[in-house]
């Protein structure tokens, strides 16, 4: 099942054209920076912006086509906006209650406690909107949509508008929606860290065009598109908690490549997390080191290798088919002799965990 | 007691006055939410036009205006002339035909504070509420009209106090016939022109109180309506 959208819309300063099919298994993030679309795509999805040329289907579900334009009111999502436009006038429960209440009881699949329970509001219910702080409206906001019942959730930098510390707050909430429910979620952001935490797609959007969409793994490491340059490039790592040991305090991650060690995590075993290895922690050797005091060393395969700036380059690795990136300098790569095919020793200097 | 301070065609007089403006304010009610609601909304590139119509009787002269809706409601003006067609009485001189004055006179002060309050609702409260299913007509009624309660409130109050308060309108199409068509501005009027001072004073005085009470609600629970959004 998935969602196929093409959406063409032509204004004075800025033309959309999107043409794309997205899963409709877990979130798909929309990246790109601000004023390439992101945001006028998701609402054109919602159909608060009109856009006569376009054509949106949703599972089975057309909202919109040459012939038929289904109102906002009428679709079956959820849109959480960039502020969290709560009604000033309803406390959070008649807020939460506004949209439950107008879905039809055969067609709720959320009910109210849930949606109050899975963002924590319980303690909110009875107090006015205004004496709620940026994150508490914006959980109580995310509450409202899901308590409609969505078929798919649209959410805009739900967390742009909040300081780091209030992130922080949210981001755990985001993370058990995407473990425990199964609406389709479509995430704009521009933050790459986000992004890592909570996407399982990623769809590149530059000058109002989609350029590049698929796993975020696969897009994170992909050398033809910018989000694997700079410094900040990093590929991310699908993992498991395989064992931890307590003489050493170190907890081991397994994943398709091998195993990663980490410093001790409190996490049960068979746990799911997301590893994060940044491209400049990512050292690469011709044989396998052995005195040294880098724990995670892998036997990897170059796949290519693409300029940086004047020094750098950045080489991507296979270990056992996982990407990684590494970055080193033009002379390494030169001395080491790295081509396409050949087999060489990646040392993880640190690796972060995501979840 | 009462009766000696105002004689019975004075009550009546109030009582036509507060019948009038009640009548009135709840007609453009009717009539200007939904103006006010689609000049807030519009982006016809006439709206200034119908903004500069409805804001006339702001800058107009009542007796103006009042000259205009007695030729229109007289027998041989348009409104009187179809109304005797249609079987029955022109509408000048009749307690109809002042509600009709009122209404064009009143319009601004209704349509004005409506329209500044949907202004400032702004889009997005309506938006949220369409993707919470809303329909349009439950948004305007769910989301609009409480959050727009100072705006008709201040409507509301504007409209019934400016009708009260007319004169020149009322004069020019009323024809100031006791029980019928007399209202307090000019009983007050006929009083000083007989020289009854005590009689003006009591209805101008009231008048003074009950006018200053009724904008002192509207601040007051402005002042009131404001707090309960921003605490």
């Amino acid at each position: 099942m998935s969602i196929s959208l093409k959406f063409y819309l032509a204004r004075p300063d800025f033309t959309l054209n999107v043409d794309l099919d997205i899963s409709s298994q877990g979130v798909t993030a929309l990246f790109g920076d601000s004023g390439c679309g992101k945001t006028t795509l998701l609402r054109t999805i919602a159909g608060l912006e009109p856009c006569p040329d376009g054509f949106l289907r949703i599972e089975d579900t057309i909202w919109q086509d040459n012939t038929h334009f289904v109102p906002t009111d009428k679709r079956a999502l959820g849109y959480v906006f960039q502020e969290a436009s709560l009604f000033e006038h309803l406390n959070v429960l008649k807020n939460i209650r506004y949209g439950y209440s107008r879905v039809p009881e055969k067609e709720r699949s959320i009910a109210l406690e849930q949606a109050i329970e899975l963002l924590d509001i319980e303690p909110l219910l009875y107090r006015k909107t205004s004496q709620l702080s940026g994150g508490e409206r914006q959980r109580v906001a995310i509450a409202r949509a899901l308590a409609s019942s969505p078929e798919i959730l649209l959410m805009d930098e739900p967390l742009s508008a909040l300081d780091l510390k209030r992130k922080r707050e949210i981001m755990p909430f985001l993370e058990s929606m995407h473990d425990s429910l199964s609406i389709p979620v479509i995430y704009v952001s521009h933050a790459a860290g986000e992004i890592a935490r909570l996407a399982d797609h990623l769809v590149l959007m530059e000058q109002g065009k989609n350029i590049a969409s698929g796993a975020l793994d696969t897009m994170l490491t992909r050398l033809d598109l910018p989000l694997a340059h700079g410094d900040k490039a990093a590929a991310l790592i699908h993992a498991r908690v395989a064992e931890h040991d307590p003489d050493f305090a170190v907890t081991y991650l397994d994943f398709y490549g091998g195993r990663f060690t980490v410093a001790h995590k409190e996490l049960p075993i068979n746990h799911p997390v997301r590893l994060q290895v940044i491209a400049r922690d990512v050292s690469i050797t011709l044989e396998h080191q052995t005195g040294t005091s880098i724990l995670n060393i892998f036997p990897a395969k170059v796949d290519s290798i693409s300029p940086e700036e004047k020094a750098q380059v950045m080489v991507r690795l296979l270990i056992n088919n996982v990407p990684i990136l590494s970055r080193i300098t033009r002379k390494s790569a030169s001395i080491l002799d790295l081509k396409p095919g050949k087999n060489v020793y990646a040392q993880v200097k640190s690796v972060a965990l995501l979840l | 007691m009462v009766s000696r301070m105002l004689s019975e065609q004075d009550i009546s007089a109030l009582i036509i006055t507060l019948k009038l403006a009640g009548i009135s304010t709840l007609i453009l009610l009717i009539i200007g939410t939904p103006v006010a609601w689609w000049l807030s909304q519009t982006k016809n590139r006439f709206k200034f036009f119908f903004e500069a119509i409805i804001a006339l009787p702001l800058v107009l002269p009542p007796t103006v205006l009042g000259f205009y809706l007695l030729i229109a409601l007289g027998p041989n003006g348009p409104i009187g002339g179809l109304m005797q067609w249609l079987g029955g009485q022109p509408l000048a001189f009749t307690f109809t035909g002042l509600i009709i004055g009122s209404v064009f006179y009143s319009m601004p002060f209704v349509i004005q504070p409506l329209q500044s309050a949907f202004n400032s609702i702004g889009k997005r409260p309506l938006e949220a509420a369409a993707t919470l299913r809303a329909g349009p007509l439950d948004r305007f009624f769910s989301v609009t009209v409480p959050l727009a309660q100072s705006g008709f409130l201040t409507a509301i109050v504007l409209g019934f106090a400016h009708t009260i308060g007319e004169f020149g309108v009322v004069l020019m199409i009323g024809g100031n016939i006791p029980g019928q068509t007399q209202v307090l501005s000019i009983a007050i009027y006929d009083h000083v022109e007989a020289l009854e001072y005590s009689k003006a004073h009591w209805l101008s005085g009231g008048l003074l109180v009950l006018s200053f009470l009724m904008l002192l609600s509207v601040y007051a629970l402005n002042r009131r309506f404001s707090a309960l959004i921003r605490n």
